[in-house]
This record gives C-alpha cells, structure tokens and sequence, in this order.
C-alpha cells in the first residue's frame, strides 16, 4: 500500500522510498470538488511516523483542502483515508482528534479567558474523588508535555495577550495531550519571528523524535530544506511529486510547484505617461515595511506575491481604508490626506475590492443602483436622484462593458460572478478615475468573463488610466501587467519588467529563493 | 500588594517563567477588594453622619434585601459567563411569589416544604422555558427572556387579577424564616452565602464549570473542543430560574403583601450586581463572589440613602454611575493587563 504509485509523477523517477513502517496515515486517490472547481484531483499521500512531511503548492494548489480533509472539516468525494492501514471516516473536527490527527492552524483560537493549562485539558481536565479537577495532576501534565516539548511557558497565565508563536505553541501542547500521532501544521511560521521559527523546529523535531508524523506546510522553501525529510507538491489540486528531500534542490521545487506553459501575453505595449501614483516609504507596523514605487498613466502594474505578504493591505492603505505609520501617497502631484478614502475618491482613485459581494455591491440593491452609487452626486439635481438619468447612466455602462443581465432593475444577485465584478469596475469607470486600483480582479470568474475583464484594464490603460492591480493568478499577473512587483513578508522584495518575467522568477522571488531570482 | 506589583526580575529574562497570573489574580482580587473598600467607606460616612445606620436592626435588613438578590446573582452569573442574559428572574421571582404564598390562603395547612418546592418548580418550568428556546430555538438569549419577561408577567398579573396576598393570610412560621438570627447574622443570609460558596467551587473545581468560562470565553473554540454548548448553556438558564423561584419565596416572607408588581425591575439590579461585581458582559470571566458582593454594594447604597433621608430617586442614578465606573475600570484593566501580557509575551519571544 505504501509502496502504490503516485500520480502525475513528472521525472517519472522512483517514488520516495518509503520507510520501512506502515504509514499512519494514508490519504489514498482523494479527489474533492467544489462545484465545478476541482479542489483535488486523485491526491495522494502517505505520512510516517517520525517524519516531517512538507507538503508545499502554489496558492490555490489543493493544500488547504488536504488539510480540511484531515482536520475532518469535509470528507473527500472520493478515495480513502486510512490510519495504520484501516479505513476511516472522519464526520467532524472531533473525529479527527479522537482518531489522533491534531491541526495547528497559522492563527490558533484559543480561549482568552483561561489559563495556559486550562486550555490545553479543557473538557478533559484530569479529576480526583467527586469528579472534582485535579488541578496538580492537571499541572504536572502540561509540564511533562512543555518539558518534552523543550519550551517554557507560563502555564498558570491566561492566554489573553499570547503571541501567535505561543498559542501555537498551546495548541502543539494540547495535541500532544491527546496523544496525537498526526500533527499537521498549516503555515505555522507565516506570522513568526525568525527566534520563534527556530523555537518551533527544535519543537517540531522533538515531534519528530518521539515518534510523531508532522506535516508541515509552508512557502517558505528554505525552512522545508531545514525542517523536512520528504516533500510532496501540489499544483491545480493535482499531485505533482512525492520524494526525499535529499535528492532536490530549491529550484526543482519552484519549477514543479509553478510548471505551467507560460501564458500568452495579451495585452499590447502601453504608451506610459506621466507619473499618477507615487507610494513613497509607506510602512505599518506590523503588516508593511517601507514600500515604495510608482504607477504611470497608461501602465498596469501588478502586485504580486503570497497571500498575506501585504499586498492587499498597501492597496487599503493607498486608497485610506486603513491607516499607515510612515510615508506618504501622492496622487497626481498632491499628497492624499492619511486613512480618508473620501480625498483618495475626490483625487480620482477607484478601488476594486477583493471580496465584491462584501465590500464592493450592495446585493440586496438593482444592477442600476450598483452602477450609479459611486456617481450619485453628478446624477442628481438638488440632492434628490434622477432616477432617469440613473437608468441611462446604468444602461450606457452596462453595455459598454458587456454585462450580461436580464433586466437593469433586476437584483445584482441575480449576475453571475464574472458580470457581477464588471458592475463593481463600471461604478468606478463611471467616475473617470485617473487610477485604479484592482484587487483579485478575477477570482471566482469563469475563463471567458476573466479575458474579457483582462481586455478591459488593456483598453483603460490605453486610454490612460493608470491600473494598480493585486492578484494571486500569476499566470494573471503576467498576461496582463506592465512591471510586476513583488511582495514578501510586507516588504517589497523584487520588481520585473514584463519581458523578463517569468513564473518561476516570480515565485523564487515570492518565497525568497533569491537564487533562483538572480537566475 | 507592593509585592505584586513589583515587576521582578523576570521581566529581564528572556524566556524566564513569567507570571502574569499574578497580575491577573490580583486584578480580580482587586476588584474583589474594591468592592469592599467602597462598602467599608460608604459604611463608615454614612454612620458618621447618622449613627443608626450601624444599628443591628439596619445591617440585618441590609443582609436580608442582599440575600434575594445573591440568589438570584448566583443564577445569573453562570448565565452571564456562557455569553447570555437571563432578563426574566425579575418576572420569575414574582410569579413565584404570588403562586407559593397564595398556597397558604387556598390550601389551608399546606406546609412550608411544599410551599418551597411549588416557587421553586415554577421557577423550573420558567428556565426550562427560557433554556429550550435559547438552545433548540436558536433564539437569542436577550431575545428570549425579554419575551418571558413580559409574558410571565402577564400570567402573573392574570392570576393575581385585582387582589394581593396579604401578610395576615401567611402563617407565622412562614413569615419568621427571615428573622431567625444566629449571634444576630439572618440564617437566611449565611445560607445564601454557603450557597454563593458551592457556586464558587463548583465553578472553579468541576469541569462542566470551567465548560461555562470556556463558552463565553470563545464559543466556537468551545464547540471545536467538543464541549457540549447547548446542554450547558440549557442547564445555567434552569439553574437561573429555579433559584429566582426560591428567591420569589424567601421574598414573599420577606415582605409578606405580594401583589402582581413583586420583583418589578430586578433583572435589572442583579445584572447591575453582576457586572458591578466583576462578571465580563459577554462572558468568559468573572466569579459569583464578586456577583454577590456587588449586590451587597447595591443594597447597602439602597440603605444608606434612605437613612441618610435622600430621595430613592438618587438610588438609581448611583447605580447607574457605579455601573458605567465598573465597565469603565474594567475597560481600562482589560487594556493595561493586554498590554502587560503582551509586552511579557514579546520579552518571552
């Protein structure tokens, strides 16, 4: 069983050699759809105990998947889960932790009311005569278990006020109170300072030694090298490879995690004008640290790099949704006022948020309604709406952007995805913004829609509209942007011409291969 | 307390076992003592200006009007710290009242036993009421006993019609339990507060007492901990009203005439109680100690201003006043003890 071969092997090398045991657990052929949108496609993968398993993928790869699949969020559509060799169903997150498969989650919840202790024995406290807590017993556990773990904490504080590295830290202690065999680690070390990371590898080593199998998943390339002795590679919910980590260098990972043809590019060479947008040494504590660069008229520029590298959160600052600690925006010459999107508006900034049905449509509202929100004041006469002149405004917007609807007075809901983003651009067309700013312009859109949405920034910035965009779709980024910038851990790490780059180049950049980048 | 309060040397040490407990006890022990030391000084200037407030006769009616609302703090804490609200003790107390008293005058010679368990069952069937709704109904808490706020009121006032119970229709025994003394202290007031005491330890030594902390605390780590919610939280509304049942029967031998106002407005006090003493609103923290303390705070004011001959309408307003300057303290504890968490969690780091 262990030995069954995997799919989708490219190098068509041998498979991993497997360690003599049986493997603890086996997650055999899964496949897991999500509408039409395959999540995972024939996936499988065998963890031992005593190794660190890595399991590494682009965003979007399947591994948040795997790991639900795991933590018994959801049960695959098809194939099999096997602990020590025999079938299981996991119907819930405490099946999970019954069966021994504990999840460390990048942001543990915690109760912030109780102590250390009480966290990790809640509702299973060990008890003295009358069914009363022992509370030494209690102690003398989570010590035993800290002391194995190699790490000291406060056991008898609350965990209000916990750094992240130390909830986790917690929720390791509680899995090993449980006497979990499976420690699966989703991005533990996204939010850690690089003293916290080493205090989490010695700890995930004495997993290792104990008998315990870890799987740990992390962009990071060069904490994989360190940390694990096998990797498997998801890419588009399909197995790439499972193999020793001895046999591979950082740059074979880069290529079987991207490995795609290269898009074709399809937007044309921009005439760029004069300078729009300067971001100048803009920092928040915490989230991103001096960024700066420009955007043109004319030009597309992407911000490309992991989820939670920042970039998101630059395009909310830019556009004074959030506020910053340092630096300043310039748009067009004058410096916006800090955290007001109402001088971002009135300098003629748009935003494209990410999550449209929350932060970018009123969804109880009418398409018209929709289109015209944004240029209510030009469409009214003494403050009250014209609705006719809101109607043809609408109608006017809705054709030129090829929105496919049934009627204008119908509900936004009643648009499919792709249609619903172009109402969320005509709001800010409608306006004339000199700059506009896109986040994940087309995630949940379908192939056709997001070409066309890609034609329609092309056109915008040929009409000279500066474009910001943020997306996590390289293949995106590369198609359609001018000069793409990368973002890693807050900071602006890499920028590239369009000509020279490249998926991997990319990539390297966004995990910090820095080698690979150079070339 | 200086000793506490001196950061010590660990602060220095990275990864030296801090111990913010500490803080943090004396945080809650501190509001604990805060309690008593603003009762001590109201005590102490009010008796200086009129002496009579130290009277045996005074401090046992304190002790007395404190015991129905402990009880009904008791209940309501447990409710408070699962995240909920339990708005309809006040109605509770006086449905019960009515229905148990009115038992002397339609059944002539029913014992007092008997006249404990009917209070005490109307008060059963009213948090059963209220615990299915908020579990099985999905309604919220706030929602819920508002709405038997009102209705159980209605019942009572239906049932009491245009009459009242009157003290001449109770039996003298029934009406002495309040004034049974032992060395001068109400039995009635250090049975509530042996009662406060199992409350205490049972929410500090079981687990299904822990549980309720965990629930208010973070209720969907609660049901990934596989902590049974609904059972929990079902159980504090059942315990919530059984005790406003007994406290509606201790209150109709306190005051003897019952009519369909009884217990008007005593949500109110007691959550006042509640969160004066040191209970978060919204769950997680808190102890039924600093709950009763707090109600003997409210009632102690109550008794200080009406000696002192000052208009009961001041009662409220300091009431008010004293709950806005709990929330406000507690805000700032919240604030400074994050900080100081965090701050030793960096050092740690």
């Amino acid at each position: 069983m262990a030995s069954e071969s995997i799919g989708g092997n490219e190098a068509g090398a041998a498979d991993a050699e497997s360690p003599a045991q049986l493997p603890v657990l086996s997650l055999q052929h899964a496949t897991k759809a999500f509408g039409a949108i395959h999540a995972l496609e024939d996936v499988s993968i065998d963890l031992y105990p005593g190794e660190v398993h890595a399991l590494v993928g682009e965003n979007g790869a399947g591994k948040s998947t795997m790991v639900k699949i795991f933590a018994g969020v959801y049960p695959p559509d098809s194939g099999r889960l096997l602990i020590d060799g025999a079938e299981v169903a996991l119907s819930g997150p405490a099946d999970a932790r019954d069966a021994g498969i504990a999840v460390i989650y990048q942001e543990p919840t915690l109760f912030p009311d109780l102590t250390v202790v009480e966290n990790i024995f809640i509702g299973r406290q060990p008890l003295r005569s009358g069914r009363r807590i022992d509370a030494d017993a209690m102690h003398a556990q989570a010590e035993s278990i800290f002391e194995r773990l190699g790490v000291r904490l406060d056991l008898d504080r609350i965990a209000l006020g916990l750094s992240i590295a130390e909830q986790q830290l917690v929720e390791i202690a509680k899995a090993l109170s449980l006497d979990a065999r499976v420690v699966v680690m989703d991005e533990p070390t996204a939010a850690l300072s690089a003293f916290e990371v080493d205090r989490l590898f010695q700890v995930a080593a004495a997993l290792r030694e104990s008998g315990v199998a870890v799987l740990f998943i992390s962009h990071r390339l060069e904490e994989v090298f360190v940390l694990c002795q096998r990797v498997t590679v998801l890419r588009d919910g399909r197995l790439v490879l499972t193999r020793e980590l001895t046999v591979l260098q950082p740059d074979d990972l880069v290529r079987a995690m991207v490995g795609r043809d290269l898009p074709e590019r399809v937007t044309a060479e921009h005439t760029v004008g004069q300078t729009v947008l300067a971001v100048d040494r803009l920092s928040r504590e915490g989230v991103f640290l001096d960024v700066s660069f420009q955007v043109r008229a004319g030009e597309i520029v992407a911000l490309a790099g992991l989820v939670g590298s920042g970039r998101s959160e630059v395009a909310r600052a830019i556009f004074g949704i959030d506020p910053y600690d340092a630096g300043s925006v310039t748009v067009a010459g004058e410096r916006l006022r800090r955290a007001s999107p109402t001088a971002a508006m009135a300098a003629g900034v748009g935003l494209v948020p990410e999550d449209r049905r929350q932060q970018g449509l009123v969804m109880g509202s009418s398409i018209v309604r929709n289109i015209a929100l944004a240029s209510l004041k030009r469409l009214s006469r003494l403050g009250f709406i014209r609705g006719s002149m809101e109607r043809r405004f609408a109608a006017d917007w809705a054709v030129k952007l090829q929105i496919r609807f049934g009627h204008l007075s119908n509900p936004i809901s009643s648009l499919s995805g792709g249609n619903q983003q172009k109402v969320v651009l005509a709001k800010w067309l409608g306006r004339h913004p000199t700059l506009l700013i896109v986040d994940e312009p087309t995630r949940g859109i379908d192939v056709a829609t997001k070409a066309e949405v890609h034609r329609l920034l092309d056109e915008l910035a040929g009409e000279g509209v500066a474009i910001l965009m943020i997306s996590s779709e390289l293949p995106e980024v590369l198609r359609v942007a001018d000069r793409i910038l990368v973002m890693r851990e807050g900071r602006l790490v890499k920028e590239f011409v369009h000509t020279e780059a490249s998926e991997e180049t990319v990539v390297a950049a966004a995990t910090g291969q820095v080698k690979a980048a150079a070339a | 307390m200086s000793v506490a309060l001196d950061p010590g040397p660990e602060t220095t040490a990275p990864l030296a076992p801090v111990s913010p407990h500490r803080l943090v006890d004396l945080v809650f022990r501190v509001r604990e003592f805060g309690i008593i030391a603003v009762l001590l000084l109201l005590v102490v200037v009010t008796a200086s200006i009129q002496p009579r407030f130290l009277s045996l006769q005074e401090l046992q009616f304190i002790l007395l009007d404190t015991t129905v609302f402990a009880l009904l703090a008791i209940g309501e804490t447990m409710v408070v710290l699962t995240r909920n609200v339990d708005l309809s003790v006040g109605s509770v107390l006086g449905l019960a009242a009515y229905v148990s008293a009115n038992q002397f005058g339609t059944h002539p010679g029913t014992s007092i036993g008997v006249v404990f368990l009917v209070g005490a069952g109307i008060g059963l069937a009213c948090g059963i009421t209220n615990g299915l709704l908020t579990t099985i109904g999905r309604v919220p808490s706030l929602v819920v006993t508002l709405a038997t706020l009102y209705i159980i009121r209605g019942i009572d006032t239906w049932l009491v019609g245009g009459g009242e119970v009157v003290a001449n229709s109770l039996p003298n025994a029934f009406l002495h339990i309040p004034r049974a003394t032992i060395a001068g202290i109400p039995v009635l007031a250090i049975v509530v507060a042996l009662g406060v005491a199992a409350a205490a330890y049972y929410l500090h030594s079981f687990r299904s007492g822990r549980e309720l902390y965990a629930i208010g605390s973070n209720p969907d780590a609660a049901q990934l901990a596989g902590i049974p919610i609904g059972r929990r939280v079902f159980t504090v509304f059942v315990v919530s009203g059984t005790l406003a049942g007994i406290a509606g029967v201790l209150w109709a031998a306190r005051y003897g005439t019952i009519d369909s106002t009884a217990g008007t407005g005593y949500e109110l006090t007691v959550i006042t109680a509640v969160v004066v003493g040191g209970v978060a609103i919204f769950g997680g923290s808190g102890s039924v100690v600093g709950a009763a303390l707090g109600a003997l705070l409210l009632n102690t004011i109550n008794s200080a201003l009406y000696v002192l001959g000052i208009s009961a309408f001041w009662d409220q307003a300091i009431a008010g006043l004293l709950l806005i300057t709990a929330i406000t303290i507690d805000q700032m504890i919240k604030v400074q003890l994050t900080a100081a968490l965090r701050r030793r969690s960096r050092l740690g780091a």
